[in-house]
């Protein structure tokens, strides 16, 4: 007679390893028709080393007790009007930025790890992927959650899916996806689950949710520490990966070599975003974005690249401009989006008497050079009553998708363009790490659907930019938009506290 | 380096050829060292456009609200057109001399040095 309960190792074998057959009559090419392509060579699946030891019952129960404390959470913090609590309306913006920019990117990251969980000839990578995807439908769900509670008291929460693919700047994240989700299951895997997920994740996850919990926000905190223990797991299988692709066939390294450098570039252009956030948009500051990437990217990062050295394994290419760009990119991103307040749909203003000195403390070589000044334009022309919103509009990177924002680091107030002429058609770029990933591979972005020219093309409505934002991004003009002062959020605040 | 596709032959559909923007042509016009506009801007204009009106008229409606803008002094701005030196003439067509879909000028007002001469 069988045991009536199994032994932990022999459950982890059956739900994990156990679950694949040999092929008797079918090719196994056939049934794992994307694992060559990409020119990535596994010898032996069952070098695969599982990264989460967890098997799929044990998951589900797992993951059920942690939903449960934080629906809990939740719960408390709608009755007890928690949206008060927060540091100030300001704040919220922050979440709007992520509710917009990041949770559909969690449900691709999720339709991504399910896809991939499906086509790796070895059955210990598609259970971790398919767990991972798992993780991610759970992370858009728990970030809608946590947020929805905002979206009965503050402009800018109702259309986040709708605007996803539309709006100009959050096409940035999502061709960002688009891009991984489109390329090979190796490349995906790296991509995602190495570059973003091991590589820079901290420097996404530990800043929002430091930045919840030093304002205030206990739902958005709570939903931080809920995932975390995902995302440990997550930073597992990425670095499973590199090192399974790595010992199973020295062909493996400069493939993957290419893709750690694509992935980081485009992983620091998609961070700009968060930088801006944590230096400008922030009320209660955490730390600074150069503080941020020296301790995640430079500290954790360097020891990680070290380790993989004796793969053949180097620094992503370009790490050491970002070293530079760190001391400019939130300066120059927060002043794009505040010259474009008119189409946000979030609330953009200028920083605090405060906030100005502390950014100067922050970044004593750059700020007071070359930013203060944009701000103190930015103040002259409020005071004149001509708050200043830009006009026509701007020019983006083709691959990245951000407008032509960076400058050139040995001249910060010029900016960098690049440029590339593919089958008599010019491309643009705002840097060598854009352009080399086009070069790379310019059949797949040639099409990138790059908002500007959409308009111009009359795919997104119009004639005007009003239509286009107001119509086709769906946005309502007036009150998701605009600078905070004299907003309906401010003014909400204002009653609810009690101030003038 | 060709793409690593599934499909063979795999080639993207170009979005952004000239065909799509209904007689339009994009003109990129980028201020050096005037960073209180974030980046260039694109304009769609016809390829027939002078160069007089592109700057008359169109780049009017981007660069005005700068307090420098009206103080330009033409005869001395300078040139760049796809990164090479350039002499515009201000009464032929813009496709006439060399500017085509997708090109990006740049131009540059030495005396000019931004607001509080910080390069904004």
């Amino acid at each position: 007679m069988a045991a009536k309960k199994l032994s932990l190792k022999d459950k982890y074998s059956l739900l994990t390893r156990d679950l694949d057959w040999e092929f008797s009559y079918q090719d196994r090419k056939e049934a794992f028709p994307f694992e060559e392509f990409e020119g990535i060579k596994i010898t032996d699946w069952s070098k695969w080393e599982d990264p989460f030891r967890l098997t799929m019952d044990a998951y589900w129960k797992y993951q059920a007790e942690k939903e449960k404390k934080l629906y809990a959470i939740f719960d408390a913090f709608a009755q007890n009007n928690g949206q008060l609590n927060v540091s100030d309306p300001r704040y919220v913006n922050a979440i709007k930025l992520f509710l917009t920019g990041i949770s559909p990117q969690e449900y691709q990251a999720h339709q991504g790890f399910a896809h991939i969980g499906r086509q790796y000839g070895g059955v210990g990578a598609r259970v971790a992927c398919q767990m991972q995807s798992l993780d991610e439908l759970r992370h858009v769900q728990t970030q809608v959650h946590a947020m929805s509670h905002y979206n009965k008291f503050f402009d800018g929460f109702q259309n986040w899916s709708h605007m996803q693919d539309r709006v100009w700047y959050l096409s940035v994240p999502t061709s960002f996806f688009h891009d991984a989700r489109s390329a090979g299951p190796f490349e995906f895997l790296v991509a995602i689950g190495f570059s973003f997920e091991y590589v820079l994740t901290n420097l996404l996850f530990v800043p929002f949710m430091s930045g919840a919990a030093y304002n205030g926000d206990m739902a958005t905190v709570t939903f931080g520490f809920s995932a975390q223990s995902d995302e440990a797991r997550h930073m597992t299988l990425g670095l499973e990966v590199i090192k399974f692709l790595l010992e199973q066939h020295e062909d493996n390294v400069p493939i993957v070599q290419k893709w750690i450098d694509k992935w980081f570039w485009r992983g620091t252009r998609l961070l700009s975003l968060v930088g801006m956030m944590m230096d400008y948009m922030l009320p209660n500051k955490v730390m600074s974005w150069q503080e941020a990437w020296e301790i995640y990217f430079e500290e954790a990062g360097g020891a990680l690249f070290k380790d993989l050295a004796r793969y053949g394994i180097t620094m992503p290419k370009y790490a050491e401009l970002v070293e530079k760009e760190k001391e400019h990119v939130s300066h120059q991103t927060w002043w794009t989006f505040y010259t474009h307040g008119h189409a946000a749909g979030f609330h953009t203003w200028i920083p605090t008497d405060e906030e100005l000195d502390w950014l100067s403390e922050k970044y004593p070589n750059t700020f007071d050079k070359y930013y203060r000044p944009r701000w103190e334009l930015a103040r002259k022309l409020e005071a004149e009553g001509k708050r200043f919103y830009t006009k026509a509009l701007p020019q983006l990177c083709t691959t990245c998708q951000i407008p032509m924002l960076f400058t050139e680091m040995d001249d910060p107030t010029q900016i960098s363009y690049r440029d590339t002429v593919y089958k008599g058609e010019r491309y643009h770029f705002c840097s060598d790490g854009c352009c080399d990933i086009f070069n790379d591979e310019p059949e797949k972005f040639v099409q990138s659907w790059l908002p500007v020219h959409q308009i111009f093309q009359g795919n997104c409505g119009g004639p005007g930019v009003e239509q286009v934002l107001g119509e086709y991004y769906k946005m309502n003009l007036g009150a998701d938009n605009l600078d905070i002062k004299g907003s309906p959020d401010e003014k909400r605040w204002k009653q609810w506290k009690g101030v003038a | 380096m060709p793409v690593h596709a599934y499909t063979p032959d795999y080639n993207g559909e170009v979005r952004d050829r000239v065909g799509n923007f209904h007689g339009n042509q994009i003109v990129y016009l980028g201020w050096d060292h005037h960073l209180m506009f974030c980046a260039a801007f694109a304009f769609p204009v016809p390829p027939t456009l002078t160069f007089r009106l592109l700057r008359d008229e169109v780049m009017v409606e981007g660069f005005e609200p700068h307090p420098e803008w009206s103080r330009i002094d033409w005869d001395r701005a300078t040139w760049l057109l796809n990164g090479q030196v350039f002499e515009p003439q201000l009464d032929v067509a813009l496709i006439d001399q060399g500017i085509d879909h997708k090109s990006l000028l740049r131009f540059q007002t030495p005396d000019l040095k931004g607001f509080q001469d910080a390069g904004v």
